[in-house]
């Protein structure tokens, strides 16, 4: 990341990038710094145009649970245009394998995309598509709400929280080596640039999404200068946020309340690690990833995606679940700003699921994956 | 006839050596383990209250270990990192510790951040200046007390003296921090052996080694790697393997399924924390940490519960948990069971909880409830 603000100083490159987003060059922020970049992008939205937007259908079930999502969103009249696009990895002009420039123009030219879930190829050769479309769109920060869905019991009853994950740096760098034989040394990196820009995130998520409370996690009694630096960039962040309670726990705090008493919790932000283990561990307290939406945001647009596996085994079988899918794409009708829509169609969601009459094979029912969708349908059509 | 039973105890019990021969003597000679408990030395064992509740807990170990007359003497020593002028230094606490070889613990709290810029912990440095190298958390669900989910009996193994907690960082230009987790073969094979001995010598099933070498393919792969060749020596345990991430989410939904888990440094913190939570939370799951040579008995689940001191309102049950503990491995089992019985019999009855197992009862009154329950047990 660092390498990529060489010789240009922050507010140069993110006005410039407010310029290319809002095209309203009288809105370019110059004293109050403003890195999340999603208002303008919304403001252009609320034009009555219908929206493209790419999306990956993915590998295994995603097309299934793809085309589901596609035919709930024609039932409520959504105004969106999709642009399906293949993301299979292509011999680029280098040698190397990577995602196809149509895919990657696409989302570029959309800034703003659907993504089902896709296999991560097993040994060398080409690097993980997921983290191919992370590192090419910057998408910096992972955004996972976890909420207990009524109609679906587990342990936990009253999980609420959003956990905000760092997702350019930390841990997976990615740099590592072997100083002598048996000795290796990986390198969690933090920078400030990426710190402040999730922080600055998380609290105007909180503040967009009227949330009461954001918690920073860390390790900072342990790492005291990387995660020490991250921690001051959400203190410095909360001060601009007033309205926003801000509180710090470690870690090893967080996992242990969390499994006692969620509601504790309401915003979570956190480095890159800490946010893969603990969006996984909420989604748990729920019902697992097949409920769970995720999206990402990042500086080139904004992708959303459902984090469950590909699930080879019942794939073409239409047995899959959509939920984790649909749910990811209401959030990113909110992300739109087609609220009306997203909430109608979350609504519909919700309450197939809890009167349970249709319910797929990982929920405990019997039905299909046509039949949920179906019923969705019915009861958009008729709000 | 002294020369055997000076050399077998030996074989029994490295550590507290000079404590236990006259215990094992005395049993072998007249075979009345009742006997055998009312040794004529006493054994004497380090004290680190630490800091938060530390104390208050400490105080409830004393009290019934008073009552029940254990011949147990105490060496005591503030410690503390919050607290820098009244702490004892570093080098007395390690000497007392590595003479007696065995010591019950409170926990330490660490700061952020140190005036004097050091990256290192109190904890840190009393762990390497020991090697203690092997946390080990049995977490159980307990009679009585009410959890979301039951009958959990699972062992998380740590290694404690590498990976994230090494306290290497530097700030290569302003604003860009790097810090280094090590991970070496010789400590990773170390911590494996221990987990899957440990799972010999408690008739384990299952060794389950945590893991994100899918993107920490050189660190966290060397240590999964150390486990794999680990495992072909112990044909008659079990082994599998598991992502950090997915571990956690099992862990939730589905805790039954784990057996003994090894891991790294930093997710042994953390399951060993969520799997305190299950059941119970930081007051009831004791631990403890191994060198080669020496044990030191501390709560699990790492809580200085520091908004809790002198409000008399702290669960003394994972200390006196660890103190039973200490008890069984001085050799004192009769004991170690007395105590372990009369807290788990308080927290059957349910009449004594306190307020983070949903009672009201304050530490003293829950330590005289332990008191009034102690038993010889029979033999």
């Amino acid at each position: 990341m660092s390498g990529f603000f060489n010789g240009r100083s922050i507010s140069e490159l993110f006005g410039g990038l407010f310029k290319f987003l809002s095209k309203n060059p009288h809105k370019e922020p110059t004293k109050n710094l403003k890195i999340v970049s999603n208002k303008p992008l919304g403001s252009r939205l609320y034009s009555g145009e219908v929206k493209k937007c790419t999306l990956i259908p993915g590998d295994g079930i995603g097309p299934e649970i793809s085309s589901a999502v596609q035919k709930i969103f024609d039932a409520a009249k959504v105004p969106i245009e999709w642009e399906p696009v293949d993301v299979t990895p292509v011999r680029g002009p280098d040698g190397k394998f990577g995602i196809p420039q149509a895919a990657i123009d696409s989302v570029n030219r959309n800034q703003i995309g659907l993504k089902g879930p896709l296999m991560t190829p097993i040994g060398k050769g080409h690097r993980s598509l997921n983290l191919a479309l992370r590192k090419e769109f910057n998408l910096y920060a992972n955004v996972r709400p976890c909420r207990s869905l009524e109609g679906y019991k587990t342990l936990y009853d009253d999980v609420d929280v959003v956990t905000i994950r760092e997702n350019t740096e930390g841990e997976y760098s990615g740099i590592e080596h072997e100083i002598v034989d048996g000795v290796v040394q990986s390198i969690k990196l933090i920078t400030e640039d990426a710190s402040r820009r999730v922080a600055e995130f998380a609290f105007q998520y909180a503040k967009e999404n009227k949330r009461k409370k954001v918690t920073a996690v860390h390790k900072a009694n342990i790492m005291r200068m990387s995660d020490g630096l991250f921690l001051r960039c959400c203190r410095d962040m909360a001060k601009k946020y007033p309205d926003v309670k801000f509180e710090e726990r470690y870690l090893d705090t967080v996992c242990l309340n969390m499994v006692q008493d969620p509601s504790k919790y309401d915003v979570l932000v956190m480095p890159n690690l800490y946010g893969d283990i603990l969006s996984d561990m909420c989604a748990g307290l729920v019902g697992g990833l097949g409920l769970t939406p995720s999206g990402n945001i990042g500086l080139n647009g904004a992708l959303f995606e459902s984090v469950h596996g590909t699930a080879p085994d019942i794939a073409g079988q239409d047995k899959a679940n959509p939920t984790a899918l649909l749910l990811s794409a209401v959030m990113m009708l909110r992300y739109m700003q087609l609220n009306p829509y997203a909430d109608k169609i979350e609504k519909a969601c919700f309450d197939t699921i809890k009167e349970a009459k249709y319910l797929t094979g990982d929920l405990g029912g019997k039905a299909k994956c046509s039949e949920f969708t179906n019923e969705i349908c019915s009861k958009i059509s008729q709000s | 006839m002294s020369l055997i039973t000076r050399t077998v105890p030996r074989l029994f019990v490295q550590a507290t050596q000079t404590a236990t021969i006259r215990n094992v003597h005395n049993s072998t000679s007249n075979n009345s383990p009742r006997l055998a408990e009312r040794p004529d030395t006493r054994v004497t064992a380090t004290l680190i209250p630490g800091d938060g509740v530390g104390p208050e807990l400490v105080y409830s170990v004393q009290e019934v270990f008073k009552a029940a007359g254990i011949p147990v003497d105490w060496e005591s020593y503030f410690f503390s990192e919050v607290n820098p002028t009244l702490s004892a230094p570093l080098d007395d606490v390690a000497t007392s510790i590595s003479k007696n070889r065995v010591a019950l613990k409170g926990i330490l709290a660490t700061p952020d951040y140190s005036h004097t810029g050091e990256l290192q912990t109190l904890n840190m440095k009393l762990r390497n200046k020991l090697d203690l190298y092997a946390n080990v958390v049995h977490v159980k669900s307990l009679p009585g007390i009410k959890c979301r989910h039951s009958n959990i009996d699972c062992v998380i193994i740590r290694e404690q003296t590498e990976g994230e907690y090494s306290a290497l960082e530097h700030e290569s230009v302003r604003g860009v921090v790097e810090c280094l987790k090590i991970v070496t073969a010789k400590k990773s094979q170390r911590i494996a052996k221990f987990a899957f001995d440990y799972a010999i010598k408690n008739n384990r099933k299952k060794v389950t080694a945590v893991h994100k070498a899918n993107i920490m393919k050189l660190g966290d792969g060397l240590f999964l790697r150390s486990c794999e060749e680990m495992a072909k020596l112990y044909p008659k345990i079990e082994f599998e393997k598991m992502i950090v991430d997915n571990c956690t989410m099992q862990m939730v939904s589905n805790p039954q399924q784990f057996d003994v888990m090894v891991t790294p440094n930093l997710y042994g913190n953390i399951v060993d924390n969520l799997a305190s939570g299950l059941v119970g939370g930081a007051g009831v799951v004791s631990g403890s940490s191994y060198s080669a040579e020496c044990v030191v008995f501390e709560p699990g689940a790492r809580h200085t519960f520091s908004e809790a001191v002198g409000k008399n309102v702290a669960n003394p049950t994972a200390m006196l948990l660890c103190a039973s503990k200490l008890l069984r491995h001085v050799n004192l089992p009769m004991y170690s069971e007395m105590v372990r019985n009369a807290v788990e019999k308080v927290l059957q009855d349910g009449k004594v909880r306190t307020k983070d197992i949903g009672g009201q009862s304050s530490t003293q009154e829950f330590t005289y409830a332990v008191i009034a329950n102690l038993k010889m047990p029979k033999v």
